[in-house]
């Protein structure tokens, strides 16, 4: 087991106007580590739509970046209502986000999708009811 | 070509300048957050009408070079000052994006 850079962040579920500094912060975190900026955009992209996901869909949570030698690991764990069908969530377009979600320009459904686009693996294990954890690997 | 050059020849009004030095290349439109992370590229000037704090993170993450606000849209004080702090670049016009677009591409090479 190698030894990994560990970051842990706090996602305040009621502010919305802060939602995504703990994907910012992570991109400074990566560039001072030398992090090539292909990666560093597809973590912090891939963290800012799981971020604003556990603010809009679950009130809030925590994030875990591992930074290892051969891969950077994304941990998101929220105490929200879970995810009742997980390949429908995962479907581009799908989204039970209210309408003043959407009228600031998210909602579209495609959020997830684009998290499993920007990875290179992802698993997403959630308890309808209980909360749910994701975690997303991009391979350096 | 700069953002400063560019902003200067399609006359935009700017709301907050990081860097006109910067190169920008490409156009992406959109006013879906999810969408633009998706499918905008680093270094594009990105239209949209969007107005919220949302944007400024998103311009950030995706490292487009520039914000152009279309129709006239313009930033609430807040927002011009999150998007100040992160150096971001932002100009609005009164323009539509399709004639924004459309002034953008003949300034491609
Ligand atoms: N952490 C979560 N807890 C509970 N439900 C979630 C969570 N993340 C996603 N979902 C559910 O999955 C759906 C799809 O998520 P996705 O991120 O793809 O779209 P969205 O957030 O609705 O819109 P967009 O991301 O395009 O702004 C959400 O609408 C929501 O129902
Ligand atoms: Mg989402």
């Amino acid at each position: 087991m190698d030894e990994a850079v560990k970051f842990h962040f706090v996602v305040d579920g009621n502010d919305f106007t802060s939602a995504g500094q703990a994907s910012v912060q992570i991109k400074k975190n990566l560039r001072q580590l030398g992090i090539a900026p292909e990666i560093i955009r597809k973590v912090s992209i891939a963290m800012y739509e799981g971020e604003i996901n556990m603010v809009i869909h679950a009130g809030g949570g925590e994030a875990d970046v591992l930074i290892y030698e051969n891969r950077i690991e994304i941990i998101l764990t929220d105490n929200g209502p879970g995810i009742a069908n997980i390949d429908l969530a995962m479907q581009e377009g799908f989204s039970t986000a209210p309408d003043n979600i959407r009228s600031l320009g998210f909602g579209a459904g495609m959020g997830l999708p684009n998290m499993k686009r920007y990875t290179d693996a992802m698993q997403i294990d959630s308890t309808f009811g209980k909360g749910t954890r994701i975690s997303m690997t991009v391979n350096l | 070509m700069t953002v400063g050059e560019m902003a200067k020849t399609l006359q935009l009004t700017p709301i907050t300048v990081g860097d006109e030095s910067r190169t920008w290349s490409g156009v992406y439109i959109g006013d879906l957050l999810s969408w633009v992370m998706g499918r905008a590229a680093c270094d594009n000037a990105w239209i949209t009408i969007m107005s919220n704090v949302n944007i400024v993170a998103v311009a950030t993450l995706v490292d487009v070079a520039v914000i152009i606000l279309a129709e006239g849209v313009t930033l609430e004080e807040s927002v011009r000052n999150t998007a100040a702090a992160k150096g971001v670049n932002i100009y609005t016009s009164e323009k539509t994006a399709y004639e924004l677009a459309k002034e953008l591409a003949g300034l491609q090479p």
